[in-house]
């Protein structure tokens, strides 16, 4: 199988200030990848530069290469507006459009780029909300505001909007880290499922999940990517010495 | 000792609050007295005739105000039309293109027009309107327009600005364009408090006297067209206030009256409107 990211010389900065250093990696395709590491190592960093969202940050830049499917998103010509389409983003803080009806919320990606047809429409928010888990718990209620949702289900609308416009990738920022226990665990179930059909990448502070929910582990340090192997690996038998002691806790 | 300290602190608190609230008063009897007499004196100016009349000449038993209400509607319903858009457009602009060469420019020019008195502008709109096509509502409205536009952009800014940047990456992730995440989903998000911006520009364009009196002059008669002035409330209390004429100076009150209404209408609205959704 091809990766589906080839990550080759990543540097990334804000202001004048390096966060990112010589990151090389592959993602593998229909898998979960999970990026660990404590406070302020870059993982939210790296992963906004996997959509070029990290270049929106005034000041903000980045150097190296970034293979999607084999086509460079940082190269000549190529519009992050269509590469977002494909590399769908879940939030660290559920954010829902504050105005807007749950509907809409899921719409929102295929109205706003000019896909009128009710039916599609229809079809679309019930298969995305179905997919994220919601479905049952908001199908007579889709005119509510998105807003009212408690925030598990916030999260699960988010992530039915990132599905609506049916990107190949999930990008998704410390998804849970505002949520209790079950919805956490109804969302680590949900990425389960859907790895079967996209590539995931999540970050995450708390090493369980990582250990739950992936393939793939990467540990990041300073800006360095320490070690990655398949989570299997990493846990049982990291061969750095600071991956090792991240994982057992001793610091973080 | 520490006993003595907190009472001094007490006393001291009192006295302060003491002044607050006498200031608050000073402010208030001016405020309240004005409306107390406008009501009083307006109200009984009000009639059936009042509201459905234009305006009598010299002499004339009677009248109304209708003209004027027609007149002030007409123009500040043109004023918006012209002020609204360019007013929006460069609130949008300063707050989401703020790093533009061209912001600093538009920001200056906001500035400047919020700090020019009205007559001023008035003025202009005279040299660059009145001269050409003569006094008319178009003269009126560009002068109340431009009178407006820095209320609108600066009241759009800071509605843009509010909303969170957690909304607008939501809406780039997703693959639609700035531009469109711009004037779909920030826009949306500042609706209510742009509405209540252009609410309050409007509100105070009503009560303009100054700039009309130089772009329209005083007409007495119904509307005729946009090249022709028209009746104005504001202008009414000025004219029929200071003339002799008891008839005339009891419309100038109930003119009166109804802008106060229309402003206060509109700042309740716009209240109203803005509670509703919380
Ligand atoms: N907008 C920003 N401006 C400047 N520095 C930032 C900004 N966002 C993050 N940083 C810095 O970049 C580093 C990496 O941050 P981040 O990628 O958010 O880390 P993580 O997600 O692993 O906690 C941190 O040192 C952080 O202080
Ligand atoms: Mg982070």
């Amino acid at each position: 199988m091809a990766p589906k990211f080839e990550i080759e010389n990543l540097n990334a900065w804000f202001g004048a200030k390096q966060v990112l250093k010589n990151i090389n990696m592959k993602i593998e395709e229909k898998s979960v990848t999970a990026i660990i590491g404590p406070s302020g190592c870059g993982k939210t960093t790296f992963i906004r530069c996997l959509n070029r969202m990290h270049e929106l940050t005034p000041g903000a830049r980045v150097s190296g290469k970034v293979l999607f499917d084999g086509v460079d998103i940082y190269g000549k010509g190529v519009d992050p507006v269509i590469i977002r389409r494909k590399i769908g983003m879940v939030f660290q803080k559920p954010n829902p459009f504050p105005m807007m009806s749950i509907y809409d919320n899921v719409a929102a990606g295929l109205k706003l780029n000019g896909v009128k047809d009710r039916k599609i429409l229809d079809t679309v928010v019930r298969r995305s909300l179905e997919l994220a888990g919601l479905w049952d718990e908001v199908k007579d209620d889709l005119k509510r505001s998105g807003a009212s949702l408690s925030g598990g289900q916030q999260q699960r609308l988010c992530i039915a909007r990132a599905l609506a416009i049916e990107p190949e990738v999930l990008l998704m920022d410390e998804p849970c880290s505002a949520l209790d226990p079950i919805s956490t665990s109804k969302i680590e179930l949900l990425i389960r499922q859907l790895a079967k059909d996209y590539t995931i990448v999540i970050v995450t502070h708390n090493i369980q999940q990582a250990a739950r929910v992936s393939d793939y582990t990467a540990f990041f340090y300073l800006g360095e990517l320490i070690e990655y192997g398949p989570t299997k690996q990493i846990f049982e038998s990291p061969k750095n010495e600071l991956t090792e002691k991240y994982i057992t806790g001793e610091f973080g | 000792m520490r006993l003595d300290y907190y009472m001094i602190r007490v006393i001291k608190d009192r006295i302060a609050l003491g002044l607050v609230f006498l200031s608050l008063l000073l402010a208030l009897i001016p405020l309240f007295s004005i409306v107390y007499e406008v009501f009083l004196r307006g109200a009984s100016a009000i009639s059936i005739e009042f509201f459905t009349q234009p305006t009598p000449t010299v002499g004339e038993k009677g009248g109304g105000i209708a003209n004027a209400i027609q007149g002030t509607l007409i123009t500040i319903a043109l004023a918006s039309l012209i002020g609204v858009p360019i007013g929006l457009m460069s609130g949008i602009f300063l707050s989401e293109y703020s790093e533009h060469r061209l912001s600093r420019l538009v920001r200056f020019f906001n500035d400047v027009l919020n700090g020019i008195p009205s007559i001023i502008i008035g003025v202009f709109a005279y040299t660059l309107i009145v001269l050409s096509i003569g006094f008319s509502v178009t003269a009126a409205a560009f002068a109340l327009a431009i009178i407006m536009i820095p209320i609108v952009s600066r009241t759009t800014e800071e509605a843009m600005k509010l909303v969170p940047l957690s909304i607008r990456e939501a809406a780039i992730a997703l693959g639609i364009p700035r531009w469109k995440t711009v004037t779909t989903v920030v826009l949306k998000g500042a609706r209510k408090a742009i509405v209540t911006g252009i609410l309050l520009g409007v509100a105070r364009i009503a009560g303009e006297s100054a700039p009309v009196l130089v772009t329209m002059g005083y007409w007495r008669w119904w509307f005729e067209g946009l090249d022709r002035p028209t009746a104005n409330l504001a202008l009414n209390v000025f004219i029929f206030g200071i003339s002799p004429f008891e008839n005339w100076i009891m419309l100038a009150w109930g003119s009166a009256l109804v802008l106060i209404m229309l402003v206060l209408g509109i700042n309740v609205f716009v209240k109203a409107y803005v509670w509703r959704g919380y």
